[in-house]
């Protein structure tokens, strides 16, 4: 088996067996970059120089029979929006194109504590706002299945190096299903921990009561050794669940006996492809010749899932990206031209005679923060962040903001009542199979549609994974979506392993092109 | 000044920094004065990705005052973003506490030794916690205007109390400060120091014109930059008498057309407001709560234990010396005013001495005196409670006069030595009965003048004599010479 088949777990056992070096893993996964990435185009940097050298620590610590941590010289690739020390934290944007964090997200130091390695970090939507990497502000990534596709979002980079075996493993964010949907739409496995779970210390805020950092690998198993390592409490992060971390890795293979799966009946209505159902019902059938249960059940605040995240999460992204302002980091408009505008504005006001015009127009200050942030945030962001202040401003926030407060409670309360019956609920992680890039560039409202099933878990707070379950005819992977309640990973995590030990579909690669992304593939209606 | 023309309604807001060693949700330092943005991390100057964790001594000190100053505590407080841009707010938000504050009505009383108003309970709308700004420092150089900008301040935690609208005058407002700036102190929660801006105030003030059949309200002004006490006496004056003289020229009522709240700054150098110029949208802060800090829980025992806590505060320690050592209010305002350290000095020298009323005269006129000429503190008082009790029981014993003694206390703050080696340092001993009758009857045969004085019942006559006998023997108590050669005159033969 190559280095670049091979699962994590499976590296990590011939790395600690010293039958292959960290630097022999790292190099290889660094050629596959080099090889496909100008196709896919998941990463927004490879510092490979320093990921070597990292390696070569590493395999030079081991020589010595040092004690080392335990992704000891595995790669990891992550997220830009996790901020890590000499790298570029970007978040996608050209608000932070040129930004280093002075410190490490705790999610990065205990991963260099675990003496992973550092591989690159990869494209997402711009502050992780969207569903298809394309509003990333350098370019869109391509679903390594079919170059003419998206591989989701916000965390496709993170998604699409682990589907083009470019990394082993990689770190993503979940705000509304950003770990899940690209997970499902690359044919990998992603999970999004219950919040509180894993420390938000050092990933760059869209929605905090929200977001939420998982690990996306090729297996449920492998999904399990990265959340092993950045889950648990951090003293950094108020919001973080002193609860006792469980014991992912050594329980991963244990199968669950007598398991019961919740079927969603919202999810199986209007806008789910054919495809996607189909393979979602066979999937369920698989768990059932294992021995699971499955029972129909309801989630009936869920209609409102959308509706209710579109006022929260913008809510808290309008006050989250208010810090970007260009006066203390990030970018700043040209202050030279800026003020020049301003001057021309004043004189054509005073030959006007516009008193009133005058008296309105900016301050030097109010222009530098218009035109840096009108210059530097693409239109999603500033999509959101108008909806947020819209919803939040007075006269409007009882009826938005408050209001949507009560539904998140419902959602929760639907879970909760559910998951008194049923152990994991079971659906399809999006209602389609990826689609094609710039298919929805144009219909905001359709892309936040790709969130119908995975939203809830972050409104409610629970744990949610997402396991490749099928193909469609046109060769794209679906992906099945597997909810569990508060800190309940460890039963994902299992429920996962053992499908994966059932099926094959986990092991699928896509026939990579070196060709040019621009569209030689066909498109697939949805 | 009372102007019976109309009824002066003011409330303030105090921002008081509270003395904690690090930041309300980072562990850097809040010490004053250090190199501008040395003080900081990624928290406090809101780096992407940073989060707040709350400093519990900074809430345990904001429980304590609002317990002090008498506000119900709620069970469930937690922490609302209030938004707005400014260079000296790096989140773009500041976090403080909207709808839920930790605290809400309590009271504060003020009075008036000098009875220029009534002893009044003043409302306490609320007291809530939040991170303080940065410093902006607007430096306009060779017709450059630019702004520098310190974060070391950014984070500090205060606590903004809000008394309801219960003031009625200037005077009034300034009692009240001064005597939470007491409680404050008292409390050791904060330094209270205005010029390094560690208490912060802004007055709201309007006027209630009665008319012929109704009252009429004035718009609300709330004032600003004022950086002392002082400050805000003359500014509110100021604005009574613009906003009157307003009215009287143009009748503008609160809430009516133009009659909105507006916001004017005291110019110090001028003595007047000014109007500052506020766009009106920048009024929605868009308050959510802070998604980043959990709600704080505070349980009816851990209020009960924080009061348990509280010690002495100025209010009832003031009744307390009043009723123990029968002083008067006054004194009793004098020497708790001055602090907690002065008052146990001066009741360690009232039990020395035991007389309440001369360890009050002393501490006031003597050792008031004396701190302020060697500018130091009473804890660095040289002359202890105890020292200074043995001198005051040798002035109640009649060892030594009172004018005399204030010498014995020079000579112990000069040599260190107690009262009774300082009196003997100094040759003074207790004169015998007998010599003093002796001494009486010489000055009077050599003072007929005094004498016929004496007898015409002009009293006064005898300070000549006082003075003679004082030359003759120093040690001589001159109340005791006073009495006993009027006694001796009127023995005399008309
Ligand atoms: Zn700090």
């Amino acid at each position: 088996m190559s280095l670049l088949d091979a699962s994590a777990t499976q590296l990590l056992q011939q790395l600690a067996a010293a039958e292959i070096t960290a630097v022999e893993v790292t190099q290889a996964y660094l050629d596959q970059i080099t090889r496909h990435d100008a196709t896919v185009r998941s990463f927004l940097s490879v510092p490979a120089d320093e990921a070597l050298a990292q390696a070569a620590a590493v395999d030079a610590r081991r020589g010595r029979g040092e004690r080392l941590g335990p992704l000891a010289g595995l790669p990891v690739a992550v997220k830009d929006n996790l901020c890590t020390t000499g790298w570029a934290t970007s978040c996608g944007s050209r608000m932070l194109e040129n930004f280093r964090s002075p410190y490490d997200a705790t999610v990065i130091a205990r991963l260099k504590a675990a003496d992973a390695v550092l591989i690159g970090k990869t494209n997402l939507d711009e502050f992780a706002m969207g569903g298809s990497t394309e509003n990333s502000a350098f370019f869109p990534t391509t679903n390594p299945w079919d170059a003419s596709r998206t591989p989701g979002g916000s965390s496709g980079g993170s998604a699409a190096c682990v589907a083009a075996s470019m990394a082993p493993l990689s770190i993503g964010s979940d705000t509304g299903g950003s770990i899940r949907q690209p997970a499902g739409f690359c044919g990998v496995t992603g999970l999004k921990p219950t919040y509180g779970r894993v420390s938000r210390y050092g990933l760059v805020a869209f929605a905090s009561s929200l977001d939420q950092v998982g690990p996306l690998a090729r297996t449920a198993e492998d999904a399990a050794l990265l959340l092993q390592t950045i889950a648990g409490h951090d003293p950094l992060d108020s919001t973080s669940a002193p609860v006792d971390l469980p014991d992912y890795v050594g329980t991963v293979r244990e199968p669950l006996a007598g398991l019961r799966l919740g079927l969603v009946r919202e999810h199986f209505g209007p806008g789910l492809d054919d495809e996607v159902e189909q393979a979602v019902r066979q999937a369920i059938r698989e768990f059932e010749s294992l021995g699971a249960t499955v029972t129909e059940i309801s989630l009936p605040h869920s209609q409102y899932a959308i509706a209710t995240y579109y006022v929260i999460a913008p809510s808290e992204a309008s006050s989250n990206l208010a810090r970007y302002d260009g006066v203390h980091y990030g970018y700043r408009t040209d202050e030279t031209e800026m003020l020049a505008e301003l001057a021309a504005e004043k004189k054509q006001l005073q030959a006007a005679g516009d008193q009133a015009g005058l008296d309105d127009l900016d301050t030097p200050l109010m222009r530098l923060y218009r035109r840096s942030r009108s210059e530097a945030f693409g239109s999603e962001v500033k999509r959101r962040i108008m909806l947020g202040a819209y919803a939040l401003s007075a006269g409007y926030k009882d009826a938005y903001y408050v209001k949507a407060l009560k539904v998140r409670r419902l959602i929760r309360g639907d879970y909760d009542a559910a998951f008194q019956d049923v152990d994991l609920i079971v659906g399809p992680t999006a209602p389609t199979a990826a689609f094609g890039l710039g298919d929805m560039v144009d219909d905001p409202l359709a892309m936040y549609l790709q969130d119908l099933y995975t939203v809830s878990a972050n409104l409610a707070g629970i744990a949610g994974m997402s396991i490749p379950c099928g193909m469609t005819a046109g060769g794209l992977p679906i992906g099945l979506h597997l909810q569990a309640p508060p800190f309940a990973e460890d039963r994902l995590l299992r429920a996962g392993h053992m499908f994966q030990q059932a099926t094959d579909w986990h092991t699928r690669r896509p026939e990579l092109t070196t060709a040019s992304p621009s569209g030689t593939s066909q498109k697939q209606l949805p | 000044m009372t102007n019976t023309a109309y009824e002066t309604i003011i409330g303030l807001e105090v921002h008081v920094q509270l003395q904690t060693e690090t930041k309300l949700f980072c562990r850097c330092s809040t010490s004053f004065g250090a190199a501008p943005n040395t003080q900081t991390c990624p928290v406090c100057i809101g780096l992407p990705g940073s989060l707040p964790v709350m400093n519990r001594h900074a809430y345990a000190l904001g429980l304590k005052t609002a317990v002090a100053l008498n506000c119900t505590i709620p069970e469930f407080t937690k922490w609302d973003r209030k938004q707005y841009f400014y260079p000296d707010l790096p989140k773009g938000y500041q976090i403080s506490q909207f709808d839920l504050p930790m605290s809400e009505h309590g009271w504060l009383e003020i009075s008036d030794p000098k009875g220029e108003f009534a002893t009044k309970k003043v409302g306490i709308t609320r007291a809530h916690l939040e991170d303080d700004a940065g410093k902006s420092m607007h430096d306009e150089r060779a017709g450059k205007s630019d702004s520098r900008i310190d974060l070391n301040r950014t984070g500090t935690p205060l606590l903004e109390i809000v008394s309801d609208p219960d003031l009625r005058s200037p005077a009034e407002a300034r009692a009240f400060l001064s005597e939470l700036k007491l409680l404050l102190t008292y409390l050791g929660v904060s330094d209270c120091n205005m010029q390094e801006g560690s208490l912060r105030v802004d007055a709201n003030i309007n006027l209630h014109i009665p008319l012929d059949d109704r009252t009429a309200a004035t718009p609300i002004v709330e004032i600003k930059n004022m950086n002392s006490f002082r400050a805000v006496e003359r500014a509110l004056q100021y604005e009574a008498n613009r906003q009157f003289d307003a009215w009287q020229s143009n009748p503008v009522e609160l809430g009516k057309p133009g009659g909105h709240k507006t916001t004017r700054g005291w110019d110090d150098q001028a003595q007047i407001t000014r109007i500052q110029r506020q766009k009106e949208e920048s009024s929605d802060y868009r308050y959510f709560p802070d998604p980043d800090l959990l709600p704080v829980t505070t349980t009816a025992a851990e209020v009960a234990a924080v009061r348990g806590q509280l010690g002495a505060l100025p209010a009832a320690l003031r009744v307390t010396l009043i009723e123990k050592y029968k002083i008067d209010e006054y004194d009793a305002h004098v020497l708790v005013n001055q602090g907690q350290p002065l008052v146990d000095y001066f009741e360690a020298l009232a039990a020395a001495c035991g007389d309440g009323k001369r360890a009050s005269n002393w501490v006031q006129q003597d050792v008031l005196r004396l701190l302020n000429e060697t500018e130091t503190t009473i804890e660095q008082f040289p002359v202890s409670a105890a020292a200074l009790g043995e001198l005051l029981k040798a002035i109640v014993a009649g060892e030594v006069d009172n004018t005399r003694a204030k010498d014995v206390l020079q000579e112990m703050l000069d040599t260190n030595a107690s009262a009774a080696d300082a009196m003997a340092q100094l040759g003074i001993e207790k004169v015998d009965s007998s010599d003093l009758e002796s001494l009486c009857r010489e000055l009077l045969d050599a003072n007929p003048a005094v004498v016929a004085d004496l007898k015409q019942g002009k009293m006064k006559a005898v300070g000549a004599l006082i003075g003679q006998a004082k030359k003759k023997n120093p040690n001589v108590n001159p109340g005791q010479i006073k009495s006993l050669c009027i006694e001796l005159v009127q023995q005399l033969p008309s």
